[in-house]
């Protein structure tokens, strides 16, 4: 064997985990420094004049820096949820929209308008935050009765459980008039983002900070129940504070902004396409990623009208199906769906 | 099933005296009985509902000379009901034989996404004036046309060739089916208030929405179709059993999977574009006659399937119109129905 494949054989045998995965590499401060970028963009983008009107830096205040900062958080939090069930269920096609945990918040919501007659936002958040909890436990459970022929099926349950929730939520609002709710929660939207609206968003970074301190158990519960109790990780209650961190951010992103399709689901993929499945590593650049698509989305969702505005997720839907369905066939080239 | 037989003969005679058994789609005449009974109780039920439908609560009397227009106008609900019922239920049964699951329906490949999609692009790019004009047989069969060419291209592309994969088509036809509500989402949200109403009167799926027009060439297509399915039961008992199993037995199974997948579409896009999205009606009505029919025979299972479908869709409309007087949410409640046994039976479901 020639000496320099030893070496390159050595090397790659060494433990990637531990201090050799730096994070603050170059490519992520590039990627870094593109989302900054966006962001300032996303600041003057527009209709209200910000350097002519007088009120315009008050304008800027109220409602431009809220919605960047919204922006942010929604995409860091979407993306981090979707990357934190693909581990749990060890499943690549596992994120809050294909296994209906969105339908479920959005259920949640309802029932608040029907218990809670013109409910506040708090009420709101608690209401989306305890369903999508409960349907995404019930989805896992779920999971870990069945006995899997292919991975593919989890999505398409999932879609399917969605569909019956969704079912269930159109029936109730169209028994009580207020399809009018739904309707408008189903396509998410960072319109109405100002100041007084969003500050719960800010929950996300205590979500984020936990996720962060608990990645390394996360990531060995992603080898399995067995492997990862023999390695000491007390998996029950690991599933369940995951599910619960998930829920927590899936809701308030319900509650504030609406239905956000894919992100979840796309960047977590692409990420772990060029980066592998170390959790610790990969999250900063889950976040980042997740920033910036949603960003980039938003600033078309304001320009493609422009007097106007499109809903982001619409945006996001169209252009997540596209990026889904090449995922799907590049794992399909690769065999890795069998 | 001839060749299934003679295998288990050679089976049967392996052993130290022959033994003859048979291959009979029921485990007993017990079975069998109850089998009949209760097809046609359903039948009966179906029929007594429509004729309810037909009949009950008609606002002028017998001898009234407006009385017959009046049943004729029912007459439609009641043929779209039935078109819809034939149509749900062999194309269920049979999707779920052929993907070898009992617990997704064909209307997940995006159907109704794209029925939602061409009426609203309709109204988009030409106005409200097209889509008033958007109908009558042309338009009927145009949109007949372009689903089963969506889902020949996705059957075509995804099912053949070495990387050929039945799970991989369905995830990637009900994502296609997301990415075109989102497209027909983006462009309701430009359309102006009165062309939204006219289109989310088209867009809800009811048996009242049915066009007579349609029936000269719905009704011919769907029998077609489905005489088509019901003469490939045999074939279908042994694709169910898997492709691996099915190769064995001789079956072609790419082509016999093709086949029917193509028949699937037709009925589907047939009933889509006829009474409007149904999610899961074929899904409550494949289960329920799996109950009912204890066997896996399909020559048996097909005509129970549709007489559950029927008799659900007539008792609902009766029930909800004369009983309950709630009209507009018919589809909606056979819908819950369907999505709570569906859950139910995720809930007890041991394997997949």
């Amino acid at each position: 064997m020639p000496r320099n494949m030893t070496v390159e054989v050595e090397s790659a045998s060494q433990p990637l985990f531990s201090k050799r995965k730096k994070i603050w590499t170059f490519p992520f401060m590039i990627a870094l420094l593109t989302v900054i970028i966006l962001g300032i963009v996303s600041l003057f983008t527009g209709v209200y004049d910000i350097w002519g009107q007088e009120d315009g830096w008050d304008m800027f205040f109220i409602t431009r820096i809220p919605r960047t900062v919204a922006l942010m958080l929604t995409g860091a939090a979407m993306a981090m949820t979707g990357l934190v069930m693909q581990l749990m269920s060890q499943n690549k096609m596992v994120e809050p929209t294909t296994i209906g945990t969105t339908e479920w918040a959005g259920l949640g919501l309802l029932f608040v308008y029907l218990l809670f007659p013109g409910p506040s936002l708090v009420l709101r958040m608690t209401g989306a935050i305890l369903f999508s909890f409960a349907g995404t436990m019930i989805f896992f459970l779920f999971l870990r009765r069945v006995r899997l022929r292919t991975s593919l099926i989890v999505p398409i349950i999932g879609l399917m459980l969605g569909a019956v929730i969704s079912a269930l939520s159109t029936f109730m609002s169209l028994y009580f008039n207020m399809s009018q709710v739904i309707e408008n929660w189903f396509i998410g939207s960072f319109a109405p983002v100002q100041v007084g609206r969003y500050e719960y968003l800010w929950i996300i970074v205590i979500v984020t900070i936990l996720i962060f301190i608990y990645a390394n158990r996360l990531t060995l519960a992603g080898l399995g129940e067995d492997i990862a109790t023999t390695l000491g990780v007390n998996y029950n209650r690991l599933i369940l504070l995951a599910n619960a961190l998930v829920a927590v951010a899936v809701g308030i992103v319900a509650a504030v902004i609406g239905n956000l399709p894919f992100l979840g689901l796309i960047v977590p993929n692409v990420i772990s396409m060029f980066r592998g499945d170390d959790l610790r590593s990969n999250l900063p650049w889950v976040c980042v990623l997740g920033m910036g698509i949603i960003t980039l989305c938003d600033i078309l969702s304001r320009v493609i009208i422009m007097p106007f505005e499109v809903p982001v997720s619409l945006i996001l839907g169209t252009v997540g199906a596209v990026v889904f369905i090449l995922i799907l066939l590049r794992q399909r080239r690769s065999r890795r769906l069998r | 099933m001839s060749t299934l037989e003679s295998q288990i003969h050679t089976a049967g005679g392996l052993g130290a005296r022959p033994v003859h058994r048979f291959a009979r789609a029921f485990r007993s005449g017990k079975e069998e009985t109850r089998y009949w009974v209760l097809l046609t109780l359903l039948l009966l039920l179906g029929l007594l509902a429509s004729l309810g439908l037909l009949l009950y609560n008609n606002p002028v009397s017998v001898d009234s000379p407006s009385f017959i227009p009046v049943v004729q106008r029912r007459f439609v609900a009641i043929v779209a009901i039935f078109i819809a019922a034939a149509c749900h239920s062999f194309a269920t049964v049979a999707f779920q034989s052929v993907t070898n699951n009992r617990i997704i329906t064909p209307s997940l490949l995006g159907y109704e996404a794209l029925y939602s999609a061409i009426h609203t692009s309709m109204i988009f790019f030409f106005g409200a004036t097209a889509l008033v004009n958007f109908k009558g047989v042309g338009a009927f069969f145009l949109q007949v046309m372009l689903m089963v060419i969506l889902s020949l291209i996705l059957y075509g592309w995804l099912l053949t060739g070495k990387y050929g994969n039945l799970h991989l088509m369905l995830l990637i036809g009900i994502i296609i089916g997301t990415g075109l509500n989102a497209v027909s989402g983006f462009m309701r949200r430009i359309l102006s208030p009165s062309e939204f109403d006219l289109l989310q009167s088209r867009l809800i799926g009811s048996v009242n929405n049915a066009d007579a027009s349609y029936f000269p060439v719905a009704i011919p297509i769907m029998l077609l179709a489905v005489l088509c399915l019901y003469f490939f039961s045999r074939r279908l008992n042994v694709l169910s059993l898997g492709k691996d199993v099915a190769t064995t037995f001789g079956v072609k199974y790419q082509a016999s999977i093709i086949y029917t997948l193509v028949l699937v579409a037709v009925l589907m896009s047939i009933s889509t574009s006829l009474v409007g999205p149904l999610t899961f009606f074929g899904f409550l009505v494949a289960i329920l006659s799996y109950q009912a029919a204890p066997t896996y025979d399909h020559r048996y299972i097909f005509p129970m399937a549709f007489a559950i479908g029927f008799a659900i869709m007539t008792t609902a409309y009766f029930l909800l119109y004369h009983v309950f007087h709630a009209q507009t949410v018919v589809s909606v409640i056979i819908e819950l129905f369907g999505g709570i046994i569906f859950l139910t039976v995720i809930l007890r479901k041991r394997s997949l």
